[in-house]
């Protein structure tokens, strides 16, 4: 098993409030990673160190290794926009760029690397909207604003978009809690697809989700990680009691 | 008179005082559109748009070359200001909170409020005493009060673009500087430009430095170097002349320069609405 | 599986980037913010420019007259060549003087009007023609002061005015239509639409809590009103110093309507006189010599120092109420 991750004593702070306490777990390829906790744990800024998003926010600061393909993404002299080419992220709520086709949309990432190829930016641009599930819906409709989709499509766009640079990473913030039962539902089954190509970590609220859809679960809670393991042990055999607890909805 | 009643007859009364400061701030509003365009639309025939001024005497003639002079001096101006204010305005969006921002954007709203002939009389000593009297120099006048306003509509329709936008392309692995000269310069497009209309229908209405720069002209263009007919100076020239056709002249002239303000406000207006209803 | 993410079509530099040119996009980022950084800094340049370029124009009238320019009375360009602007100092003051004097409760009136006191619809229509009066030229001000508004003045308001009010010296004398009142009076309507729109902006973001807290209390809607114009009183200074500025510069509607006469002090309210601005504008195409023309800059100097002085004020005075009310609630 290839380890994509190798996240050592990373801690994280918002100015003076420190939000990450010496987080330490090894995530594997092209499996899908949960990490779920209460509210305002740390759970996205968790997500958001991976990419190196946290440190755009002022008065942000971190700690700490996130080894990359051997690689610490932290070393002086790693490019954090080459991070983000290789780690992408899709967030809670849909964001398509609403000025811009659905075709451009997905293109933009490719267009603004420098390719220019009309024919190169059409097959990646059918490529990711068919690996997001969302091709067949759209693929007469390309040249429609971004914003004109369903909640769940614009999600689904948003996930192509991340996949046309072709990162090796899916980072995904709640990706399903904007969404209706029935959208979820279908991202769930592209994450499962997904997991076959690209290693996906995958912040939820939603404990079962958590169960449903991934390998490993991670349990955060108040910036410390409390229990890792294959989701199955972490489920039916919790080591820590605050585990079980949070497992069984004593609190939330 | 109980105190209790005192108090809503004195209601009454403001009500009565601030309805009528309403009106008696109408009534000109009403009475200059009207006069500009009845007078002006007595003296506009189709010659009116073709021939260019007459000379003193002579009778009919036209504001042709005042039209073609006023595009050439706001397009010259607009080539000079816009890019200087879009840069500014792009700049201080995305260092909003360093030193040199507040700085900057300070002395922009210095020299908005600076008076328009004080400008004149800068581009005068700066440009005509050098070159002549010229559209070169008008052009520059203009677009030293149009930059101000550029840099101000581009930086406050920066802002407004959501967060959301710019993390989602910074997530996809885009440089910093491409984000806000791509993604974010075009979603903010629409408010941008509409700023910039309004600042070229500001200056197309300007005279004062007009007169200073450039003077007055009777022909058409003829060279960066030489003035050019201006409408709005033309009002002005027309009206102080003491010849009965030019007076005629300036009217028409005036209610040409108000539907061009007019449609340039308005379209820019426009142009903000109909945006919304591109992509919901 | 499908397609994985390495397409042969697509070029692969991708994987290739993450371990060598790692300073690629911090040049670009660092470039960016030079470059922008440069550009928006001309405004340094052009404003330093403007006072270098405005002083050397009047350095010849600096040298020759000093600071007598400040409190000189006279103005001959062609026998003796003096000229001092104080009389053009005074011009501006009195003729902006009235135009606030006039202005300002107006503009108040309608700001109150449209934010407070007109339903919705009207008062969103009537918003849109007052900023289309603020978007009309100088020039046509002008023309419509000299043929429509000094012919009314001249044969239905000053003749009443001055048998009203003629023993005092400021109503006496010759009436014509221009001059010094007619000019505050245009001026007046000028700075109405800009004014009264930046007032009606004011009160409306004033937060609805203050007025239902007046309400609850079983106030008027004077009396509530009162309480927003109160709470949005540093804008409103503000405002009124806005358009103070603006009928100090403004140029060429009060030199159409003034009658450019320079003299000490006017003989009356109707009598013609000169501001600094319209001298500049009827005189710089005329001026043959090099100290008439340094003369003239001079005077737009002067303009320039008193716009500043009187911008600067607003700031500060602007500054120290914001301080005050800022506790109240979220701007």
């Amino acid at each position: 098993m290839v380890v994509k991750f190798d996240i050592q004593n990373l801690n994280a702070w918002f100015g003076s409030k420190h939000v990450l306490k010496n987080i330490n777990m090894k995530i594997e390829e092209n499996t899908v990673t949960a990490i779920m906790g209460p509210s305002g744990c740390g759970k996205t800024t968790f997500l958001r160190c991976l990419n190196r998003m946290h440190e755009l926010t002022p008065g942000a600061r971190v700690s700490g290794k996130v080894i990359f393909n051997g690689v610490d993404i932290y070393d002086k002299s790693v490019d954090p926009v080459m991070v983000r080419r290789k780690i992408g992220m899709v967030f809670q709520k849909p964001n398509p760029f609403p000025m811009m086709s659905i075709y451009d949309n997905v293109a933009i990432g490719l267009k603004l690397s420098g390719v220019r190829d009309k024919s190169v930016l059409d097959a990646a641009v059918k490529r990711s909207l068919e690996l997001a599930n969302l091709w067949d819906e759209v693929k007469d409709e390309l040249h429609k604003s971004g914003a004109s989709l369903s909640g769940g499509q614009q999600q689904r766009l948003c996930i192509a978009r991340a996949l046309a640079v072709e990162p090796e990473v899916l980072l995904m913030d709640e990706p399903c809690s904007a969404l209706d039962p029935i959208s979820t539902a279908k991202i769930e089954e592209l994450i499962r697809k997904l997991a076959e190509d690209y290693t996906i970590i995958i912040v939820t609220h939603n404990v079962q989700q958590a169960a449903r859809v991934s390998d490993f679960t991670a349990f955060l809670y108040f910036g410390e990680l409390i229990e890792y393991g294959p989701t199955r042990q972490v489920f039916e055999n919790p080591q820590n009691e605050l585990t079980e607890r949070y497992i069984t909805g004593k609190f939330g | 008179m109980d105190y209790h009643r005192f108090r809503f007859v004195k209601d009454y009364f403001m009500r009565i005082l601030i309805y009528l400061a309403l009106i008696s701030a109408l009534i000109p509003l009403f009475s200059i559109l009207y006069e500009v365009f009845v007078r002006g639309a007595s003296t506009i025939n189709m010659d009116f748009f073709i021939k260019p001024t007459p000379t003193v005497g002579e009778v009919g003639g036209g504001v042709a070359n005042a039209i073609q002079g006023t595009l050439i001096t706001i397009g010259l101006a607009s080539l000079m200001g816009v890019p200087i204010g879009l840069m500014s305005g792009i700049f201080l969006s995305e260092y909003s909170e360093s030193k040199l921002s507040m700085a900057i954007r300070f002395l922009h709203d210095v020299l908005n409020g600076i008076p328009s002939i004080v400008i004149g009389v800068f581009a005068y000593t700066l440009i005509t005493r050098s070159i002549g009297f010229s559209v070169t120099a008008a052009a520059f006048a203009l677009a030293v009060i149009m930059i101000p306003i550029v840099t101000r509509t581009t930086e406050e329709a920066l802002k407004l673009v959501p967060m959301s936008i710019r993390e989602a392309a910074i997530a996809l692995g885009i440089p910093r500087w491409k984000v806000t000269m791509t993604i974010v310069l075009s979603s903010a497009k629409k408010t941008i430009v509409t700023g910039i209309m309004l600042s070229i229908a500001r200056i197309a209405g300007e005279s004062a430095p007009v007169l200073v720069t450039m003077g007055f002209w009777r022909w058409w263009f003829s060279g960066l170097n030489r003035p050019v007919a201006n409408l709005a100076l033309n009002v002005f020239i027309f009206a102080m002349s003491p010849f009965k056709n030019w007076v005629t002249l300036a009217w028409g002239s005036a209610l040409i320069l108000i539907l061009m303000i007019l449609i340039i406000s308005v379209a820019a207006r426009t142009l903000l609405i109909k945006g919304w209803h591109y992509g919901g | 599986m499908d397609i994985c993410k390495k397409t042969p079509t697509i070029p692969n530099f991708l994987n290739l980037r993450v371990h060598s040119r790692f300073k690629g996009h911090f040049r670009g980022d660092e470039v960016f913010k030079l470059v922008s950084a440069l550009i928006a800094s001309s405004i340094f340049i052009l404003l330093g420019l403007m006072i270098y370029e405005l002083v050397e124009g009047s350095w010849l009238s600096i040298q020759t007259f000093g600071l007598n320019f400040i409190v000189g009375n006279t103005w001959d360009p062609a026998i003796s060549k003096v000229f001092g602007a104080l009389p053009l100092i005074l011009g501006t003051l009195v003729t902006s003087a009235i135009a606030l004097l006039i202005g300002v409760p107006i503009s108040l009136g309608v700001g109150l009007a449209l934010s407070e006191y007109l339903p919705r619809r009207f008062g969103f229509a009537l918003s849109f023609l007052v900023e289309l009066l603020a978007a009309v030229p100088s020039v046509i001000y002008g023309l419509w002061g000299m043929f429509v508004l000094i012919p009314f003045l001249r044969d239905h308001v000053y003749p009443y005015l001055q048998a009203a009010l003629g023993f005092t010296p400021l109503f006496s004398g010759p009436i014509y239509g221009g001059g010094v009142l007619t000019g505050g009076i245009v001026l007046a309507i000028m700075i109405i639409p800009t004014v009264s729109s930046v007032m009606r902006d004011l009160f409306s973001s004033v937060p609805n809590s203050q007025r239902e807290a007046m309400i609850a209390l079983g106030a008027t809607k004077w009396e509530t009103t009162k309480i927003v114009v109160s709470y949005a009183r540093s804008g409103v200074i503000g405002a009124i110093v806005l358009g103070l500025g603006r009928a100090m510069g403004e140029t060429m509607a009060i030199t159409m309507v003034i009658g450019n006469k320079f003299q000490v002090w006017p003989s009356s309210l109707f009598d013609a006189w000169y501001t600094m601005a319209s001298i500049i504008a009827n005189e710089l195409l005329e001026a043959t010599y090099d100290l008439y023309v340094s003369a003239l800059i001079n005077v737009g100097l002067l303009l320039l120092i008193i716009t500043l002085i009187v911008n600067i004020l607003a700031r500060l005075i602007v500054w120290r109420t914001l301080r005050l009310v800022r506790g109240i609630a979220r701007e």
